[in-house]
Formats: C-alpha cells, sequence, structure tokens
C-alpha cells in the first residue's frame, strides 16, 4: 500500500467516523468540534486529490469562518439538550436502514466496476512548479467571472441580511451620541440661581 | 493508486451518514444545519474527485461557488436560527410547526 | 321600389314599438292611431305594389337590402323578392290585418292592455310581411319564428289567465316541433346547395335532383324528398296540420280579433304560402306531394268533423279554419299551388269576416261564447247576422261566393292528381264539403235562430261549466238583459270583409287559377299539372259546371240536415249524440290526440325532466361537479395538510424517499 493510499484511508475513515460522531453526541458544542475535524480530513482528501486551494480555503474560509459561527451560535443559545434529544433512540432502526440501503445502493452504482481505474485511470502527478491557485483563478477571473460576481453579491446578500435578522433596538441600552453631545450647552446643564444667604439661627 | 470509486464511495458514505444524522437529530434545528453541511461536503469531495480524475479545472469551480453558496447560506440559517430562538426560546423543530396547514 | 317595400315593412314596425313602449304617453287612443296609420300606409302601398304587378306587369323584383354576415360563403342578406304571389299575399295580410285593427277598437274598448294589443298586432303584421316578402330562407326563418312569437304573445294575451297561458305554452311548443323540422330543411338547403337565396336555391335544385342522402343505417333518401318533407314539417306546424294541429283550437284562449288575424287568415297560412312558394323544389319529389295531400285531405275532414260537436263559437271557426287549411294543404299536394293561394285568399277574407263577426256576437252576449246559450240573435244583431250569413255561404261554397271557387278548385284539381293518394283525398275533400256545411249552418242556426237568446230568458243559470272557455276577463255584465248591435267599429270591417267574401273569388278565379298571374312564381311539372286539366270557360261557365258536380248537392245536403236538426227538431240532435255515444264521444275527445299528447309528450317530458334534474342537475351537476369538486378540493387538501406537517424532517424524508426510488431505479435498470 503507498503512501498516499494510506493517507487517503486515514482521511477517510476519521471523516466518515467524525461525521458519525456529529450526528450521535449529545453536546452540540461537540458536535461541531467534530464537524470541524470532518472539514479538516477532507480538506486532506481533497489535497490527495491535487485542488490545493481549495482545501485550503476550505480550512481557514470555512473552518475558521463558518465553523467558527456555528460554534458561537451553539454555545450562545441556551438550549435544552435532552428535549432535542427526545427520540433518538426510537430514530435509530429507520435512520440506520435507510442509511445502509443508501450505502448499498449507491455503492454498488459507483462501484469500482464503473468507476474503477480501468475506466478513469489516475491522471499524471503535476510538475512541481504548478500552481493550482492560478490556474483556478485563471479560470475564475476569466470564464467565470460574472458567476463569481453574483457570489460576491451573494456573500453581500448574506451578510446584510444575517446582520438585519438579528440586529434589535434595545430600550435599555445606554449609549452616547456625539452629535448630541457636543451640541450642549452650559444652559442647558446648569442652572445659576440667586438666593440670599441664610443667616445662621 | 486511489481511485476514483474510492472518493465516490466515501462521499456517498459521507452522504448517507448526515442523511441518517437528519433522521437521527430530527428536532434540532443546529444539528440539521450541520447536517446539511456535512451533505454539501460530501457532493464537494465528488466534484473534486471528479475534477481530479477528469482534468477539468471547472469542477473546482463549482466548489468554490458551492461552498461560497453554502457560507452565506450558514450565516443566514443561524442567523435565522438565532432570531427563533429569541422569540420561541426553543430550536426543537417540533414546536416549529406554525406552517401547518 | 325599394323605398316603398321598406315603408310597407317598417310602418307596422315604427306603429308597433311607438305603441309599446310609449304606451303611457301617447294613450289608448295615440296606441291604435298610431298602428292603425302604420299598418294603412303599409296597405295602401300594398296595393299599389299589387296593381303594379297585375295591371302594369311590373318586372319581379329580386334584391337584397342588407348584408346581416358572410359566414364562408353563405350569405345572410335581407332581401325582398316581390313578384305577384307576394304582392296577393301583402294585399291580404295588409287588408286583413287593417280590418282586425280597426276592429279591435270596438272589441276591446274596455280591455286592460289596450296598447299592448296594437302593439302586438302590429308587429304581427311586420312579421308576416317580412315572411312573406323574404328573398331567402333566413329571412323566412326569421318572419316564420316572429309570427309564432307574437301569435305566443297574443293567445297568452290574458296572462293571468291559467288556461291562456297553458294554450300559449301548448301552441309555442307545438310549432316549435314543427320548426326543428324547418330548421333542418333549411340548414339541408344550406348545405346542399351552399346558398340561402331562394332564386340561387331554385336554380341549383336540378343538379341536386338525383342526390341522395344517407339518413341513418342503410336508408338513403332523395335530397330533395328530405328537404321539402322537413319544411314541410314546419309547415304543418305553422299551418296546424295533422298531427301538429292541437295548439290551434286552443288558441282561440286569446282574443278574438287574433283568432282572425292570426289563426285565421294570415299566420296560419304561412305554411301555404311556404310551400307555394318552394314550388320548385316540391315538384321534384312525388313523395312528399303526396305526403303533402294526405295530410291536408286529412285534416280537411277529420277536423271538420270534430267542429261538429263543439260548443263553443270560436272552436267551431278554428276547427273550420282547421279543416280549409287541410283543402289548402291537398291542393299543394296536387301541384295546384295555384288553387291552394286562391283558396288561401278567399279563406282569409271569409274567415277573417267570420271570426270578426263571432267575436261581435261574443260582444252582443256581453262576453259568452257559449253557443248553446245563443238563439234568436238576428233580431239583435241585423248587421252581424247579415256578415256572418255571407261569411258562412262563403265558407260551404255556395255557387258565386269566393269560397265556392277556390274550394271546387282544390277539390277538382285532386281529382285530376295521378299521384299516390290522391283518390283517397278527393273523397275526403268531397266529404269534407258536406262537414263544412253542416257545422257552418249549426253555428248559424244556432246562434241567429230558434228561440230567442237562451241565455238572457234564464240569466242566473248561465255560465255552465262546460263553456269553460269563455273569452273574456271578468267584464261587468251591463243591466240591460238583451243582446246588442255591436258599435261602427265593429261593423265596418265586417260590411268591408263582406264585399270580398262574395265577389273576389268570381274575378279573380281567372287569371289566378287559369291565367298567367302566378307565370314565372309557380313552376309546376308538365305531369303534375293538374289544374291545366280543368276545362275552365270563365268564372261563370266554372259556376255552372259546378252545379254538375257532387259537393254543391254535399253542401246543400249539409244545410239541409243542420236546418232540421238545429230549427226543427232541437232535440235531435242529442239523441243523436246518445244514440253515437261512442262516435261523439270520439269526436269530443278530438281523437285523443291532445291526451296522447299530453300523455306521452306532456308527461314523458315532466319525467324525463324530472329524470335530468334528478340524475343530471342533483347527481351529476351538483353532486358531483359542484360539490363534488369542492368536495374532492377539500378531500385533496386534507390530503395535502396532512402531508405538510411544517416538520423539516418529513420533508427531508420525502426528499430521500424519493432519492432512494431514484437510485433504486437506476440500480435496476
Amino acid at each position: 500500500m503507498s503512501f498516499e493510499k494510506f493517507l487517503f484511508y486515514l482521511f477517510a475513515v476519521f471523516l466518515i467516523g467524525a461525521a458519525v460522531m456529529v450526528i450521535t453526541r449529545k453536546n452540540p458544542v461537540h458536535s461541531v468540534l467534530f464537524l470541524v475535524l470532518a472539514f479538516f480530513n477532507s480538506a486532506g482528501l481533497w489535497m490527495l486529490a491535487e485542488s490545493e486551494f481549495l482545501a485550503l480555503a476550505l480550512v481557514l474560509v470555512y473552518v475558521g469562518a463558518v465553523m467558527v459561527l456555528f460554534l458561537f451560535v451553539v454555545m450562545m443559545l441556551d438550549i435544552n439538550i435532552a428535549e432535542l434529544r427526545a427520540g433518538f433512540v426510537r430514530n435509530l432502526p429507520v435512520a440506520l436502514v435507510v442509511a445502509i440501503l443508501m450505502v448499498a445502493e449507491l455503492v454498488m452504482v459507483l462501484s469500482p466496476e464503473r468507476f474503477g481505474l480501468k475506466h478513469y485511470a489516475a491522471p499524471a502527478p503535476k510538475p512541481a512548479d504548478y500552481s493550482n491557485t492560478a490556474e483556478l483563478g485563471m479560470a475564475l477571473f476569466t470564464q467565470h467571472i460574472y458567476a463569481f460576481e453574483i457570489a460576491g453579491a451573494i456573500l453581500l446578500v448574506g451578510i446584510v441580511a444575517a446582520i438585519s435578522l438579528t440586529l434589535r433596538r434595545r430600550p435599555d441600552t445606554k449609549y452616547l451620541d456625539p452629535g448630541q453631545q457636543v451640541q450642549v450647552r452650559a444652559a442647558d446643564r446648569l442652572r445659576v440661581i440667586e438666593m440670599k444667604p441664610e443667616e445662621k439661627a | 493508486m486511489i481511485a476514483l470509486s474510492d472518493y465516490l464511495i466515501v462521499a456517498a458514505v459521507l452522504f448517507s451518514v448526515s442523511v441518517a444524522g437528519i433522521f437521527l437529530n430530527r428536532k434540532n434545528v443546529l444539528l440539521l444545519l450541520m447536517c446539511i453541511e456535512l451533505m454539501l461536503l460530501a457532493v464537494n469531495i465528488n466534484f473534486i474527485a471528479f475534477s481530479h480524475f477528469l482534468g477539468d479545472v471547472h469542477g473546482q469551480i463549482f466548489v468554490f461557488f458551492i461552498l461560497t453558496v453554502a457560507a452565506a447560506e450558514a450565516a443566514i440559517g443561524l442567523a435565522i436560527l438565532v432570531v427563533l430562538f429569541r422569540t420561541r426560546r426553543t430550536i426543537n423543530v417540533a414546536d416549529l410547526d406554525t406552517l401547518k396547514g | 321600389m325599394e323605398s316603398v317595400l321598406l315603408a310597407i315593412v317598417l310602418a307596422p314596425l315604427i306603429g308597433s314599438v311607438i305603441a309599446g313602449l310609449f304606451r303611457n304617453q301617447i294613450g289608448r287612443a295615440g296606441a291604435h292611431w298610431v298602428t292603425i296609420l302604420g299598418v294603412a300606409t303599409s296597405c295602401a302601398l300594398s296595393f299599389w305594389v299589387l296593381y303594379q304587378f297585375v295591371f302594369e306587369d311590373a318586372p319581379v323584383y329580386n334584391q337584397s337590402v342588407y348584408t346581416w354576415m358572410v359566414v364562408d360563403g353563405l350569405r345572410m342578406e335581407i332581401g325582398f323578392l316581390i313578384d305577384s304571389l307576394t304582392a296577393m299575399m301583402m294585399a291580404v295580410v295588409t287588408f286583413v290585418s287593417l280590418m282586425v285593427h280597426i276592429y279591435t277598437i270596438g272589441y276591446m274598448a274596455h280591455e286592460e292592455g289596450y296598447q299592448r294589443f296594437f302593439s302586438y298586432i302590429a308587429l304581427f303584421t311586420f312579421s308576416m310581411l317580412m315572411l312573406v316578402m323574404a328573398n331567402n330562407f333566413l329571412q323566412l326563418f326569421f318572419g316564420w319564428e316572429a309570427v309564432g312569437l307574437v301569435s305566443y304573445l297574443l293567445i297568452g294575451f290574458y296572462f293571468k289567465r291559467e288556461s291562456a297561458i297553458f294554450a300559449n305554452l301548448k301552441a309555442f311548443l307545438v310549432n316549435r316541433v314543427g320548426d326543428f323540422g324547418f330548421i333542418l330543411g333549411i340548414a339541408a338547403v344550406a348545405m346542399y346547395f351552399g346558398t340561402l337565396d331562394y332564386a340561387e336555391t331554385f336554380a341549383r335544385a336540378p343538379e341536386h335532383a338525383a342526390t341522395t342522402v344517407n339518413v341513418w343505417g342503410d336508408q338513403h333518401w332523395s335530397l330533395m324528398t328530405l328537404i321539402t318533407m322537413l319544411l314541410f314539417i314546419g309547415a304543418m306546424g305553422k299551418s296546424a296540420q295533422i298531427p301538429l294541429q292541437v295548439w290551434l283550437p286552443d288558441s282561440m284562449e286569446g282574443p278574438t280579433p287574433i283568432s282572425a288575424l292570426i289563426h285565421a287568415a294570415t299566420m296560419v297560412t304561412a305554411g301555404i304560402f311556404m310551400v307555394a312558394r318552394m314550388s320548385p323544389l316540391y315538384e321534384m319529389s312525388e313523395t312528399a306531394l303526396s305526403f303533402v295531400m294526405i295530410i291536408g285531405a286529412t285534416t280537411a275532414f277529420f277536423m271538420g268533423l270534430i267542429g261538429i260537436v263543439q260548443n263553443d263559437i270560436k272552436r267551431v271557426i278554428a276547427y273550420s279554419t282547421l279543416s280549409q287549411l287541410g283543402y289548402m294543404v291537398a291542393a299543394l299536394g296536387a301541384s295546384a299551388y295555384a288553387a291552394g293561394l286562391f283558396h288561401l285568399m278567399t279563406h282569409a277574407f271569409f274567415k277573417a269576416l267570420l271570426f270578426l263577426a263571432a267575436g261581435s256576437v261574443i260582444i252582443g252576449m256581453h262576453h259568452d261564447q257559449d253557443m248553446r246559450h245563443m238563439g234568436g240573435l238576428r233580431k239583435y244583431m241585423p248587421i252581424t247576422h247579415w256578415t256572418l250569413l255571407i261569411g258562412t255561404l262563403a265558407l260551404i261554397g255556395f255557387p258565386g261566393f269566393a269560397g265556392f271557387f277556390s274550394k271546387d278548385a282544390i277539390i277538382e284539381a285532386v281529382h285530376h292528381s295521378q299521384i299516390f293518394g290522391s283518390g283517397y283525398a278527393h273523397w275526403l275533400l268531397v266529404a269534407g264539403v258536406f262537414v263544412t256545411a253542416l257545422y257552418s249552418f249549426r253555428l248559424y242556426f244556432m246562434v241567429f235562430h230558434g228561440e230567442g237568446p237562451r241565455k238572457f230568458e234564464s240569466h242566473h243559470e248561465a255560465h255552465d261549466e262546460e263553456g269553460g272557455a269563455e273569452a273574456s276577463v271578468h267584464h261587468e255584465v251591463p243591466d240591460e238583459p238583451v243582446p246588442h248591435e255591436s258599435p261602427k267599429v265593429v261593423t265596418v270591417p265586417l260590411m268591408l270583409l263582406a264585399i270580398p267574401s262574395i265577389f273576389v273569388g268570381y274575378f279573380t278565379i281567372g287569371p289566378m287559377l287559369f291565367g298567367d298571374y302566378f307565370d314565372g312564381v309557380i313552376s309546376v311539372a308538365a305531369v303534375h299539372d293538374t289544374l291545366g286539366e280543368i276545362d275552365f270557360h270563365g268564372a261563370f261557365g266554372f259556376m255552372l259546371h259546378g252545379l254538375t258536380g257532387i259537393p254543391i248537392y254535399l253542401a246543400a245536403g249539409g244545410f239541409l240536415v243542420a236546418w232540421y236538426i238545429y230549427t226543427r227538431r232541437p232535440i235531435l240532435a242529442t239523441e243523436i249524440a246518445t244514440r253515437f255515444d261512442w262516435a261523439y264521444w270520439i269526436l269530443d275527445r278530438k281523437y285523443g290526440f291532445d291526451d296522447l299528447y299530453q300523455w306521452l309528450f306532456a308527461r314523458g317530458s315532466q319525467l324525463l325532466g324530472k329524470g335530468l334534474w334528478q340524475a343530471g342537475d342533483r347527481v351529476l351537476i351538483d353532486g358531483i361537479a359542484v360539490n363534488g369538486s369542492a368536495q374532492s378540493v377539500g378531500w385533496l387538501a386534507s390530503v395535502m395538510r396532512f402531508l405538510q406537517t411544517g416538520y423539516l424532517y418529513h420533508y427531508a424524508f420525502a426528499m430521500i424517499i424519493g432519492l432512494l426510488g431514484l437510485l433504486t431505479w437506476f440500480v435496476i435498470v
């Protein structure tokens, strides 16, 4: 078994194992952490498939931003885990049956008989000076520039939507209005009154 | 050597696991979102594998866009989740049946 | 010419519209003035047109005035075909109509709905003129339906009376049966000739002499026979021939002027007119001619028989109308179109006269129509008496009177006819003469002779139940217990109608039947030319010849029998009725036509309607279509609602099931 193959199985096993852990953990925080592990392993798989840019992007952007967002939300919410776990055991058989059925069928479809090396020979390894990023960038910024722009717009809309959804005014929040602050005059704050000195009794 | 079918089977197993996850954690919106992320990941693995074996970079372009959209989806999904939790004090899917006919 | 023709048609229409729509503004006098003015204009111009044709030899006018639409080469137009036939019909229609208009002033003087009545009869005149002046089938059909409509309105004039509503509905429905055939005939013409124009149809008819039509199964009928039979079915409805005659006696529910105008003189003759107009088509089908003749002769004799047992004065005349229409139809069947039209014309005059005289009697009797209540009226109503006598003589064919010439011509023509059924028809028509004389003089003697009016002798027991068909709204019976002569507006039209009833036959038989008046208008195949076989040496010669025939003696016999029974031995009538009670029963039941139709069609359609209501409306439409669709939507929605739980995992589950299914299919295939 070549080293590459060993790596592949390592990543694959960890990926599947992490995925299983994601769906079986009681605590959502653990689930998110296993999800991160799954993403790491899948990034390794992508690396094996010579998609270095995407593998790194997955780790940096996805794990670094999206998964942290998940983690953040999970920790912020005060969830009753027991209630959400209800029916887990009851659903287990159905889930297992469905999953096994699907795996069986998918494996039958995607078997090596159809997609093995005989049919799809392993491509020759890329030379050392090959840059996946450059190639991806060439395609992205020439052929797919419009789609790229649209993707940017989607992200922008996503940002706007996420902010506008969660933004709320709290009446009890104390904050300063600098505009009002600089307009304040002495008379607004201070009233000079005259009074007679009190005589001592 | 690693065959295309190896990648595809890994992706298929990953997809099936996430489907099972949807069944198992059907009350927890958070877990559902995570399962969707896993599904997308499985699909992405497929794309990468085909891109690699067919020597076509466009598969990776697809993955790029899927990641973009998935990120946006996750952001909005989580925002909705937060709003939901604020108003209902729960993320139990079973309680979210206002649309029921 | 065109403007004259338009004026003839439109003057009554304008009068009708004004009288109908502005009845409150113009009042009673205004209504009769405006309509009479319209009809009088029309009448004067019609006579001018007639004059043009009789003395000036005017050319045939055949032009369309207005094109309604053109569909796939089929032109739908309004147009006028004015020839000698049309000119005669126009003159007859407008003249009788004018007389009736004037007469109505007196007859309807105390009735409600006076303006409405005038509006209707003027509208009728318009419709009838449209019918006779048409140069195409579409306009003919328009006029045909329009007179049907007006007839419906007028029979139901007393719309608060149930029997009137029954009668007008009956008339309308029976006419529908005829019209069904009629419109099929027109459709066949349009289909095979591609035109609705008379002239073009007649021109193309010979091309289709041998065409056969597959009716159903292996039945191949001659196209011409089919068309003419279908058209004749329409004529049977309109001209009340057996078996569609049932509506005419009931139509006596309408006011008497209407009976005179529509159900004696004009509308019912539309069928006769139509067949005569279509003579080029009828000549091509001997089968149709035989059918026409047999139907006509049967109607002529058997309907006359019923007239003998009727007690309602108007019904007697109504059955006499049926019988006379039968004569006309029989003449048509014998290809003696001219004789049929000639009888149509003379009949229009004397039948209108009879009806109006009967109406005058009814006025005199304070709207009692039962002849058993009358008697000895000649002392009280001399003018009515004399004019009715003239009408009766014309009807039975007293030598020299109008009816004599026309009826004798018909009998002679049928006698000469060689087609199938002519022997049967001839004997029935001859026997019909006796029957005609019998019921006519029965009426005359019962009304005008004998002891004084029975009604006024025993005033309190009047209005017995049998005289059910009284023709009036409840009228205050004035205190004076004697009948009185009618006012001038009633008697003047009587006298005016009496004149042509006597003379029109003598002066017109020559040119109309044996001259060239109808040349080029009516076509008769040489083999069928029955009129041509009659020796004619002037009207007087024809009269003398008539004296040698059987019909005149049969008429005299009828007169004598009626005279003996109804003036000498009144008890005899009852004795005969009891002796031959079965015959009386059959006649009294009108051969059971009414009962049969009532049982078969009225009840049948009620059952059908009930069935359709139950099965079609309640179950199919209400149950399945209306409520069913609502329920199925509700059911579907409840299923959908069950599916739409709102739970995400259910949707995911459905999606995954679909995915699994797809995969399975992929694996298996």
